[in-house]
């Protein structure tokens, strides 16, 4: 596959070919921790994607002026600069969110995936490519919570869009019984460990 | 007294620091592969976690709250455990080097551990007095050394197991990793603060 064009090679990375959650295996602990619901997946996984963009953007230009010895504890006071305005953010528009999230949303800034993409991508690569690098990793980070999230959530609970009563959508009949197991922790570690070995099996597949 | 013994074995078995609530995971899945480098992160993060929770818990009493400051909590407290695990560094260098020769390797690696983090700000959350906030960094840490070593054991024996093609390396240690959280999962409800 001859992709010239370095923005598509930029963006399709981080989905796919160096996905961070089925490839790489960082981030994890909001991975497991979030995911009992796919609402709570979801939020997570979009807060990340929009600390990843904003910290790669703010690394990528500021990078001429951070001196190389100093560089992590740079990288560190953007992220959690940003990740501070999430939190307050979510607090604000999103009160239910921010109670369920609870300590995994200040836990973003030791997301091993933003502290990668910054030390890895941003702070060698012009502005515009990082903005689009960090768009592909967030992409990749949220569309792996919302798959494990969703699994974990249809089997544990038997919904969607839960845990709001209003909102969820039963998927059963009358007769189904939840797998409980999925929405504790032990689920967690089950269900992302047969996910990942279906991404193996798909990436040998489609040899990727 | 009885409540800091409740904190000690609810965050060493019921609220098991990895198996239970997910924080530190990085490290449980990336050095548990030996039992000797398991030992060397466990006393590393023994060390930094309970120094880390009390360090920020005076900055954050004594300091952010009267300045009202509560709003830098995240980048202070990264900068802290950055610093303090910068500081460890180079104080065991110079006075113990065999002690920095087992843990040195595993330094740098803490600063990016959420455990260290969650720890942190958790004993602010909780609204732990400072004893209390001390211990739970302790039992904290012993939690997530425990559950470090007993998955090191297995894993040094699942090395010679045979495991199905697809499912060899990380996909079966996590779900070695589900069955242990299983086993901890006996101790929930024991004990509630």
């Amino acid at each position: 596959m001859a992709e010239h064009n370095p923005y598509v090679d930029d963006l399709s990375r981080g989905i796919i070919r160096e996905n961070p959650v089925f490839r790489l295996l960082l981030g994890m602990c909001p991975v497991l921790g979030v995911t009992a619901y796919f609402i709570n997946g979801l939020g997570m996984g979009l807060a990340t994607t929009a600390v990843v963009i904003a910290s790669n953007v703010v690394i990528a230009s500021l990078k001429n002026y951070i001196p190389a010895q100093v560089r992590i504890p740079c990288f560190i006071v953007v992220i959690a600069t940003f990740v501070t305005m999430v939190e307050m953010v979510l607090q604000a528009f999103q009160p239910a969110l921010y109670e369920a999230l609870g300590v995994f949303v200040p836990l973003i800034v030791v997301n091993c995936v933003i502290l990668g993409r910054a030390e890895a991508f941003a702070s060698k690569k012009p502005v515009l490519r990082s903005l689009v690098d960090g768009v592909g990793v967030g992409i990749g980070f949220t569309l792996a919570l919302g798959i494990l999230a969703l699994v974990r959530e249809v089997a544990g609970q038997g919904t969607i869009m839960g845990p709001d009563p209003e909102s969820a959508i039963l998927l059963f009949g009358e007769g189904f019984e939840p797998m409980g197991l999925f929405g504790q922790p032990p689920g967690a570690f089950i269900a992302l460990g047969l996910l990942l070995g279906l991404a193996n099996v798909l990436f040998k597949k489609l040899n990727i | 007294m009885e409540r800091l013994l409740s904190i000690i074995f609810i965050y060493i078995l019921v609220e098991n620091f990895v198996l239970q609530r997910f924080f530190g995971i990085c490290p449980f899945l990336g050095v548990s592969r030996k039992m000797e480098t398991a030992v060397g992160m466990s006393m590393a993060v023994i060390f930094v976690m309970s120094m880390a929770t009390l360090v920020t818990w005076l900055l954050y009493t004594f300091v952010l709250i009267p300045l009202n400051l509560e709003y830098l909590q995240i980048v202070t407290f990264i900068l802290v455990i950055a610093s303090l695990v910068q500081l460890v560094e180079t104080t065991l260098r110079k006075i113990s080097p065999t002690l920095y020769q087992g843990l040195g390797i595993f330094l740098p690696l803490i600063t990016t551990n959420c455990a260290i983090m969650a720890v942190t700000l958790l004993a602010v959350r909780e609204e732990f007095a400072f004893i209390e906030a001390v211990v739970f960094g302790i039992a904290a840490s012993i939690g997530f050394s425990l559950a470090l070593v007993i998955m090191a054991g297995i894993r040094e024996r699942l090395e010679l197991a045979d495991v199905p093609d697809v499912l060899k390396g990380s996909a079966v240690t996590l779900i070695t990793a589900g069955i242990l959280s299983l086993a901890f999962q006996g101790f929930r409800g024991m004990l509630t603060l």
